[in-house]
């Protein structure tokens, strides 16, 4: 069981409260999770990465571990403590005024 | 009993502003979509139950939401608009060729017929149109395929295609307005464009009386007589008497004629209503006073409307797309500022009062006459 925490504004166009729980098959990776996340929540398609090629949208990142995985491959695997459930994967809207 | 429904857009969410007939007391309800940018919402003519929102963030993109119980609750619809083809560039503010990028839907306008046709004009300008209720989105690619558009620039609010206009009587025609290169018809339906711009003057492009280029700011037109037309454009109010064939300015007497909306009367097809604002580098009331001008003339003989406004220290603008009418025996007409005010006038402009004074700054009003 994979935790995803979405920012307030992702929260409020799917209506969810706190953290999001997804169950996610084979190995666990940025493209997995928000893969299994669009497919519960399709509204969020295009909000977080684009629909074309599925690059990130520039005031979106990616946290978990206290590390920023933003940069990283969509296919690197994610921290275990990630894939375990321990720790959150946490979607940000980055500090950009607003 | 008749009643309004007054659709609000603003830069933190959406509002609906209820009332009966005689417009007195208003039953607010927002914000829906809290924390977003609400460009436009606007309701089906043919199910006005039915609703269609642009709601879009720098963090997150475009979402369109639609609403089939006149604005109580809401689902999200379709978000991906891809330019048909390879979209290929536009003039950048520098003048050198940038590639059409999507941003965001400015306005909705729904079919006049069939609550699941909606057509969009969104930024990078262009033309799109849903046939299932929002769910998915084609381009009409002749628009921005006119050849014009590799010239077409940015205003400085970007390259928006903000007004969309289905003519009542004549199938197939439509019009449409771009900041900046100006405004275009179809008679097929959106197959093919011109750009009818003959007769407007814009000392700020390089050749005044260009074929395209001009800073169109607002179209409008009466339903009853969908030949004559009126336009705020960035300076001047013009109107074309032929669909847009030419256009002879109308601005008069007013004290500037720069601005934003234009709206008519629902029930007279001479009265004309705009905001007048001081320059392009002062977005505000000319003296600090909120003045609507009325024209019953079709243009040229103006009378300033001040009853129940600011008269002081007024110091907002109201956007293109923040001004609307009801169709009530005693036209109603509304308009939203960047200050957060949304007033409402029961009779026709003669005096005002705000229905809400601290939204966020409002970006569209739309007006919703119930039966």
């Amino acid at each position: 069981m994979i935790r995803v925490v979405l920012p307030a504004h992702l929260r409020t166009l799917v209506r969810v409260g706190g953290e999001v729980e997804l169950d996610v098959t084979g190995q666990v990776t940025q493209r997995s999770v928000l893969d299994a996340l669009e497919a519960r929540y399709p509204a969020l398609a295009g909000t977080i990465r684009d629909h074309d090629g599925g690059a990130r949208r520039a005031f979106i990142r990616f946290f978990a571990c206290e590390q920023d995985l933003s940069h990283q491959p969509p296919d690197t695997p994610l921290p275990e403590a990630v894939a375990s459930g321990a720790e959150p994967y946490l979607i940000v809207g980055a500090m950009a005024g607003g | 009993m008749s009643g309004v429904r007054v659709l609000v857009g603003t830069r933190k969410g959406a509002f609906v502003l209820s009332s009966d007939g005689k417009r007195e007391r208003w039953d607010v309800s927002g914000p829906h979509f809290a924390g977003w940018e609400v460009y436009h919402v606007k309701g089906s003519p043919a199910a006005p139950d039915r609703l269609y929102a642009s709601q879009c963030s720098g963090w997150s993109g475009q979402v369109i939401q639609r609403s089939d119980d006149g604005g109580v609750t809401w689902e999200p619809a379709g978000n991906q608009f891809a330019y048909d083809g390879v979209p290929g560039t536009h003039q950048w503010y520098d003048g050198t060729p940038h590639p059409w990028e999507f941003a965001r839907v400015w306005h909705l306008e729904p079919s006049l017929e069939d609550p699941d046709t909606v057509y969009a004009g969104v930024e990078d300008a262009g033309l799109f149109r849903s046939t299932d209720g929002g769910q998915s989105w084609q381009e009409l690619p002749a628009l921005r395929g006119h050849k014009s558009g590799p010239s077409w620039q940015p205003g400085a609010g970007g390259m928006c295609l903000h007004t969309i206009i289905l003519d009542p009587a004549t199938p197939g025609r439509m019009f449409a307005a771009i900041s900046a290169a100006g405004a275009f018809r179809s008679d097929d339906a959106g197959q093919t464009w011109r750009p009818i711009n003959h007769g407007l003057q814009s000392q700020g492009i390089p050749d005044p009386d260009a074929e395209v280029g001009h800073c169109v700011h607002r179209l409008a037109m009466h339903p009853s007589r969908p030949s004559v037309l009126y336009m705020q454009k960035h300076w001047d109010v013009m109107r074309s008497d032929d669909a847009g064939e030419s256009w002879h300015e109308v601005s008069g007497n007013l004290p500037t004629d720069f601005g934003f909306p234009i709206d008519v009367h629902a029930h007279e097809p001479d009265t004309i209503y705009v905001v007048p604002i001081t320059s392009d580098a002062e977005h505000f009331p000319p003296e600090g006073k909120l003045r609507v001008y009325r024209s019953r003339t079709g243009g040229d003989e103006w009378e300033a409307l001040t009853s129940g406004l600011p008269q002081e220290h007024c110091y907002v603008n109201v956007l293109r797309d923040a001004m609307a009418v009801d169709t009530l025996d005693s036209c109603g007409v509304y308009f939203g500022t960047t200050g957060g005010q949304v007033y409402a006038s029961a009779d026709a402009g003669d005096s005002w009062a705000p229905i809400v004074r601290d939204l966020p700054a409002v970006l569209s009003v739309e007006a919703q006459t119930l039966p």
